[in-house]
């Protein structure tokens, strides 16, 4: 990342300023141009490295309060072709293949899933289950009941 | 739960995504909701400070803009768990932890410059509360729509 990106991310990461002209506080802010600013934002945007603009919602207060890491034990060479159906479910928010730690944890395939209660989860959960069919070989759900710290990642 | 009402919910459904990069972008972003710029940066501000909103702007990807990070898990005695807790989030490369129903009770994401960081923190984390973490990064991301009806 370069030297003005890295500022760029120190002042927006917390927010945009609520103001008719935000781009331009930014710019006045780090001392450049406004359009300075619009097309570093477009560009990161369109490398990825801005996944969205917008409003960040607090899953509680939206009502999200039945929030579930369910976990699979699926085959690596369905794991890919699977991911890809499993993330595009309205109700996952994330979906990631990761390492099984044999014999701790043999899960290879991660997707949380929020709703209004336990119910609701358990049924989209469910959803999930029918739609990984056979290639399922053990799978489980970790309800969340605490938040020990959320930060969130920041650059420095 | 939050007082929202039906503007509120429309303003939240419609602004997780795609808001506007140009001169005026809450004047635009209000056009779309048949808004006045001044009552949809009024019901912002009103989201944000009862925390229905965490943040109103870019949503980075911070693996993408450089770094390292790992999901890791440990199981920790339920007698031990606020100790562990404390020594755990002392470390500032913690950047969330959650208790979770299961044997592996304490989960949590880390963040650093690189692999090696991210093995070295554990190694410390492990000393530290005697607990054993198991390390899961990231081996592909599938979607990651982070979108929530309101």
């Amino acid at each position: 990342m370069n030297a003005f990106d890295r500022t760029l991310v120190k002042a927006t990461q917390g927010g945009l300023p609520l103001v008719p002209r935000p781009y331009e506080a930014i710019a006045r802010e780090l001392g450049v141009s406004h359009d300075e600013v619009l097309a570093a934002l477009r560009r990161m945007l369109a490398e990825g490295r801005i996944r969205r603009i917008g409003a960040v919602p607090n899953h509680y207060a939206l009502g999200y309060s039945a929030n579930a890491m369910s976990v699979w034990d699926v085959a690596d060479e369905a794991v890919q072709e699977l991911g890809r159906r499993v993330g595009a479910l309205p109700f996952v928010t994330h979906c990631y293949r990761r390492p099984r730690r044999l014999p701790d944890w043999p899960y290879n395939l991660f997707a949380m899933v929020h709703g209004a209660s336990r119910t609701d989860t358990a049924f989209k959960i469910e959803t999930i289950r029918a739609l990984l069919g056979v290639s399922v070989r053990a799978s489980d759900v970790l309800y969340s009941t605490r938040i020990l710290k959320k930060t969130g990642l920041r650059i420095a | 739960m939050s007082d929202m009402d039906e503007l509120d919910r429309r303003i939240v459904n419609a602004l997780q995504s795609g808001f506007p990069l140009c001169e005026r972008p809450f004047a635009e972003a209000a056009v779309q909701l048949g808004l006045q710029e001044e009552v949809l940066l009024e019901r912002l501000r009103h989201l944000l400070e009862s925390n229905v909103l965490t943040r109103f702007g870019p949503l980075f990807d911070a693996e993408r803009l450089g770094g390292a990070f790992s999901l890791c898990a440990m199981s920790v005695p339920a007698a031990d768990f606020e100790r562990v807790a404390g020594l755990v989030n002392a470390h500032p490369e913690v950047a969330h932890n959650y208790e979770r129903e299961h044997r592996l009770n304490m989960w949590f994401v880390l963040a650093a410059i690189s692999p090696d960081e991210i093995d070295k923190i554990i190694e410390k984390i492990e000393a530290e509360t005697g607990c054993p973490v198991l390390n899961l990064p990231r081996e592909a991301e599938y979607f990651v729509g982070l979108r929530l009806a309101a």
